[in-house]
């Protein structure tokens, strides 16, 4: 209003300190729009893009490697229909290292993330997609492979975790083979909540394990720092490289058939400490 | 600002709303790129993490 008052009714547009003032402002709230549109759309699409295309080359690169070293044109029918491998505990990875790409049918066929070493902001968690804490332990090992990842932006790997229905595959690839885990129960803890890292979840950490369980913790609710959520799975099976990808990866079976057999599989699972949440909203 | 930015453009009308245009695509292009990033690596991270 003022700037336009000191026009007067002339066509002379002069440049006044009140005019200049207001564009300014006017540009720096339009520069925040686009600060967030670029952090939860432009960069999450390309996030997401990279992290699965990067997954997708290390898991074929590791099929690739271990194709030659079984050749046995004929001796193969016979060999693999063993049902049950001795899971392979995994060398200690270096910091930042990818090592594993985590496959979750659940959440898409296409859907594939890098796993790697630690969960630094950069590069693990605002650039690669998933980090391991370090001080857990590795597949394989009897304990607890717990994972971090995004909800939301930068890819947002764990972006599904309220999706998940008990029995669901959690499928975490190594260049030793695929190690499915069901997944159990979701848990909504506080940011201190470090049990969850537990070799058993929630259990005292002298007490030991002896089964081997997968964590994935990510920020709740959705855009905001004040929980953290995490979802459980208990291992299954392992399936080494040269066996070929295990059925586990297939789609999820649709919702009508896993009503009743959820409940039944919630109630063979081993009880632990842990509350059940499952479902969620 | 912007109307001083306007009458320096050359040429006319659908020149001028051309090179502004250009201008525009090359100020976001920018901004996605390299401000962005760096305006993010400064503010608070969103943590995913369970720590002591």
């Amino acid at each position: 209003m003022g700037a336009s008052g000191t026009r007067g009714g002339s066509g002379d547009r002069r440049t006044t300190l009140l005019g200049v003032l207001g564009e300014l402002l006017v540009t720096a709230g339009v520069l925040v729009l686009l600060f967030i549109a670029w952090q939860l759309w432009f960069n999450d699409v390309i996030a997401t893009s990279t992290q699965t295309d990067a997954a997708a080359s290390l898991s074929e690169t590791w099929l690739e490697r271990t194709a030659p070293e079984s050749p046995a044109p004929d001796g193969s029918a016979g060999a693999t229909p063993q049902l049950t491998h001795e899971p392979v505990v995994m060398a200690t990875p270096e910091r930042n290292e990818t090592w594993g790409v985590l496959f979750v049918p659940r959440w898409g066929a296409d859907y594939a993330r890098p796993v790697a070493e630690g969960t630094a902001l950069r590069p693990v968690l605002n650039e690669i997609g998933i980090g391991h804490y370090v001080e857990t332990q590795l597949p394989g090992e009897v304990g607890n492979v717990a994972l971090a990842a995004h909800r939301n932006a930068y890819g947002a790997p764990f972006g599904g975790v309220p999706d998940l229905r008990v029995g669901d595959a959690i499928v975490l690839q190594t260049a030793d083979g695929w190690y499915t885990y069901r997944f159990r129960n979701l848990e909504y803890v506080k940011p201190s909540g470090v049990g969850v890292l537990n070799p058993v979840p929630q259990s005292p950490r002298a007490a030991g394990a002896d089964e081997r369980y997968i964590t994935l913790t990510t920020c709740n609710p959705l855009y905001s720092v004040a929980e953290r959520v995490a979802a459980y799975g208990v291992f299954e099976s392992f399936h080494p490289t040269a066996g070929g990808p295990p059925a586990s990866l297939a789609a999820p079976e649709e919702p009508a058939a896993s009503g009743p057999s959820a409940a039944a599989s919630a109630a063979s699972f081993s009880p632990g400490s842990v509350s059940a949440h499952s479902g969620g909203r | 600002m912007y109307a001083a930015l306007w009458r320096s453009l050359p040429g006319p009308v659908w020149l001028r709303l051309l090179i502004l245009i250009v201008l525009v695509a090359a100020v976001l292009t920018a901004l996605a790129l390299w401000v962005f990033p760096w305006i993010d690596s400064l503010i608070a991270p969103l943590e995913v993490t369970v720590e002591e």
